[in-house]
């Protein structure tokens, strides 16, 4: 029918507008939030399939419904059709349900690499700038690519903090604020001490549950021009996703990107400020037992 | 009256359907109908459980609803302190409970058990008895509950999972009195599942088979086999939850060798065909009521039918898509998605043969109908945000957000409660002899249709956003226009809900008298006096087709010469 012609013209042209508007502007209340990794981005792209095909059916069966109730309204003198099925029909709704769900199932398991797997750093373990690697698949989440720098975090929940251990010799925790080089693979461990908690930080990418007696993987990378002009951070937000008692609510998680050779810095600085803030302990403890000249009475093994 | 049995009696499964004799309630003696308050407490009639059933439920469905306002009036503005963390918890949990426990499931058992004897010609449903012990044990489950609101109600979700429902993290004992309503409720849902299912195997009436069941008995039956295999599961689960929260046995506890996940699986392997069995009986009802309206039959009998029964059982296949953020290796994770895509499929058979019965019939816009439509259109909605989140990568985005909270709501509240309120109007003149007020429906539904989108659309956006479900409260500037968009909306719904109250009452005294068949309805039901006598039928009627009251007003036509068919455009009742 001619008739319909504009509004089919219009729909394809508000699909386009749609698909083409600067996702970020719309990130939030139409499209989950991104650009700050790679798989946040995968989870984009699979979204914006889905709500393109979602947007095609709703409007095809909606319009049905109404353009049915309206047009068929009862009027004075109207006989309704006495029809009991159509076996073709049923057939051919079964299929065409069918076919949607497949190509969303081959769509699904194509960008699935992008999302599930880490990709390469964009700088080495010393912070220098590497070419990119190709992105490396596999059925459950693998290392990073070999010989790709990457950095892993094993980040525990507990009521109500995040709590995160680094790699190496000094193993530093922090709580809370998470502090990343930017352009680094960070792989995360999640575990849980008490009960279920889950993990994330809605820029980066999906969440992960913190069960005890588990360890979940997630990863996330930070793209490297992620922090503003004339600033040496960029901060994502995030708080538990998974109900773990009467102050879920507040519990926060933030990761803090930072330029490799400021986050050096920062790890030095972290680690010996806690150093001495041990040293200072084991100072005034050992001042106290001085002055008294044994164990409090009460006091356990220090 | 005692029944004499036909001689062939003895080879009944010989004989062709139609033909087979029915096991019949023999009467010794005849009684006076019992009334008066004590009969309430006495009854075993079918019609009167299911007004029980029927009022209990609007009790709790109000409770849960004030439970919500006033999680929606704490969410209303940023760092709100209307309620404490603790009571927002409770609030939470008990509002779960009770609409999943207390209202949906047993509506649907109220609403079958007044109305499937009469769909399919029995004087009652197979074992009286068993039946009223169905609703109070259904009712001392609701009280169990709500005891502990004078002590410490539950707090760990209405899914509890566990290590926070273990006794080191909820050490209150409303954990104990969420264990037990679920236990009574669920008994009470098995013992009436069953029930239904030998009341429809065998005491159709003559003539009745498989293919002319009416639909909503159809998903009655299949709604009662998933309770047999949904609930008896979950009586299992919060057995082994009660056992390790006060005898030692360390079933869920990862530290003695127990496993948190097991939990989780053994509870969604209930929890997801329970959605179906909140649901199917809601498209029970659409199948039922929109030919009524359309003066159409419906279309695809056998592909709806069938539908049902995919459903059922694929929605025993797709448990573990609550749990795609946990520890699963991913090839769970995909046949968990695949298996939740294919149920996609029957439920828009389901939906596309609706709008193919609409399509070309003559459409009285009553309220009954408006709610089914708007039910349909709502569950539409949820149906394809559900597309969402069955894809996982999609869901670790969506997961345990306001997206969901959104998303259960269309397809929960969307079928369920749409079509409990339609099946109310509908089904109203039946049950009291009168109708309800036609424009104050009207206008509930109106504010019904739109208190729900306002309040339940705008949360997509919330969980888009970033905001995560059970939070008691939130600094994000982003969010606080949609919450508060969200709590306007829900205090819309409940007016609404107060309308419809508020009809009831006054139409029980005042409403127009209906007669036996105000609608022209197509099933057995209509063919009794409105309300029907205890026995329900003197003469139970042979059934020749799926619509055997479009068949018994045609003779009649043709015996008498007076029209009996609905000519449209023409009002149907004087409401």
């Amino acid at each position: 029918m001619p008739k319909k012609a504009p509004f089919m013209r219009g729909l394809i042209l508000a699909l386009a507008v749609l698909a083409a508007a600067p996702a970020a502007a719309l990130a939030g209340p139409i499209f989950p939030e991104t650009d700050g990794s790679p798989n946040a981005d995968g989870i984009r792209t699979l979204y914006l399939l889905i709500f393109i095909l979602a947007w095609i059916v709703f409007l095809g069966v909606a319009g049905a419904l109404v353009w049915a109730l309206v047009k068929y309204r009862a009027r004075k003198g109207a006989v309704a059709a006495q029809i009991h099925g159509n076996t073709r029909l049923e057939i051919g709704w079964t299929v065409g349900a069918f076919l949607i769900l497949i190509f969303i199932t081959a769509f699904t398991f194509i960008t699935l690499p992008e999302i599930k797997n880490p990709s390469a750093s964009d700088i080495d373990e010393n912070g220098n700038p590497v070419a990119s690697a190709a992105v490396y698949a596999s059925t459950d989440q693998p290392d990073p690519p070999e010989g790709s720098a990457s950095l892993n975090i094993r980040v525990n929940g507990q009521q109500y903090v995040w709590r995160y251990r680094y790699p190496g010799e000094e193993r530093l925790l922090t709580y809370t604020d998470m502090v990343v080089p930017v352009g680094m693979t960070v792989t995360l461990d999640v575990t849980a001490d008490d009960v279920v908690h889950s993990w994330w930080i809605p820029k980066l990418g999906g969440k992960m549950d913190a069960v005890p007696g588990y360890t979940n993987k997630t990863w996330f990378k930070i793209p490297e021009d992620a922090i503003p002009e004339g600033e040496d951070r960029v901060v994502y937000d995030g708080q538990c996703a998974e109900l773990c008692g009467r102050n879920h609510a507040n519990m926060y998680a933030r990761v803090i990107g930072m330029r490799f050779d400021d986050y050096q810095a920062w790890y030095e600085q972290t680690v010996r400020d806690v150093e001495t803030a041990r040293e200072e302990a084991a100072q005034t403890r050992e001042d106290i037992e001085g002055t008294t000249g044994e164990q409090p009475a009460t006091g356990e093994q220090p | 009256m005692a029944t004499t049995q036909r001689p062939e009696t003895t080879e009944r499964t010989e004989l062709p359907i139609a033909r087979r004799p029915r096991p019949h309630i023999i009467a010794h003696a005849v009684e006076r109908e019992r009334t008066g308050f004590t009969s309430w407490f006495t009854t075993t009639d079918h019609k009167k459980i299911g007004i029980l059933y029927l009022y209990t439920v609007l009790v709790f469905f109000v409770l849960g609803g004030v439970e919500a306002l006033l999680m929606r009036i704490q969410l209303g503005a940023p760092d709100n302190t209307f309620v404490s963390p603790e009571t927002y918890n409770q609030l939470f949990t008990m509002h779960g409970t009770t609409m999943i426990f207390l209202v949906i499931v047993p509506v649907w058992a109220g609403f079958a058990n007044y109305l499937l004897p009469l769909m399919i010609g029995a004087r009652d449903v197979a074992f009286p008895r068993l039946n009223a012990w169905s609703y109070w044990m259904f009712l001392f489950g609701g009280l169990a509950l709500y005891g502990s609101f004078f002590f410490s109600p539950p707090e760990a979700g209405w899914f509890s999972y566990v290590p926070l429902s273990a006794k080191e993290y909820t050490p209150s004992n409303g954990q104990e009195a969420w264990i037990y309503m679920v236990h009574l409720t669920g008994l009470a849902s098995i013992i009436g599942a069953i029930n239904f299912i030998a009341t429809i195997h065998n005491m159709r009436a003559p003539g009745m088979g498989w293919g002319r069941m009416p639909l909503f008995v159809w998903t009655i039956l299949i709604y009662a086999y998933l309770i047999i295999l949904a609930l008896t599961s979950l009586a299992a689960t919060v057995t082994m939850l009660l056992l390790d929260r006060n005898f030692g046995t360390e079933f869920f506890d990862p530290s003695e060798g127990g496993s948190a996940l097991l939990w989780q699986h053994l509870f969604w392997f209930f929890g997801h065909p329970e959605v179906y069995i909140l649901v199917l009986p809601a498209f029970g009802v659409f199948s039922e009521i929109l030919p009524v309206f359309a003066r159409k039959p419906i279309f695809g009998y056998k592909a709806i039918a069938a539908a049902t029964a995919g459903i059922a059982f694929l929605g025993m296949l797709v448990w573990a898509h609550h749990m795609f953020a946990t520890p699963m290796s991913t090839v769970v994770l995909a046949f968990f998605m695949l298996s939740s895509f294919l149920i996609a499929v029957p439920t828009g058979v389901k939906i596309f043969n609706w709008v193919a019965t609409l399509w070309r019939g003559t459409i009285e816009w009553r309220v009954p109908l408006l709610f089914c439509v708007g039910g349909i259109a709502t569950f539409l909605m949820g149906g394809i945000t559900g597309i969402f989140l069955a894809v996982f990568p999609v869901d670790w985005q969506l997961h345990d957000t306001y997206f969901v909270v959104a998303h259960f709501h269309y397809t929960a509240f969307g079928a369920s409660a749409f079509a409990m309120v339609a099946a109310l109007y509908y089904w109203f003149p039946k049950m009291t002899g009168r109708l309800m007020s036609e424009n104050v429906g009207k206008v509930s539904f109106v504010l019904f249709f739109v208190g729900f989108h306002l309040t339940f659309l705008i949360q997509h956006s919330a969980g888009l956003d970033g905001m995560p479900r059970r939070i008691y409260e939130y600094a994000e500037e982003d969010w606080t226009i949609m919450n508060l968009i969200s709590t306007i909306g829900a205090f819309m719904l409940a007016l609404s809900v107060l309308l419809t109250v508020i009809n009831v009452v006054r139409s029980l005294k005042r409403g127009a008298i209906a007669g036996p068949d105000p609608w022209k309805g197509n099933t057995l039901e209509w063919f009794t006096p409105s309300p029907p006598p205890e026995n329900n039928f003197d003469l139970v009627p042979r059934v020749r087709s799926v619509e055997p009251m479009k068949d018994i007003r045609r003779q009649i036509e043709r015996q008498t010469g007076v029209p009996q068919r609905f000519e449209a455009g023409k009002p149907m009742v004087r409401a």
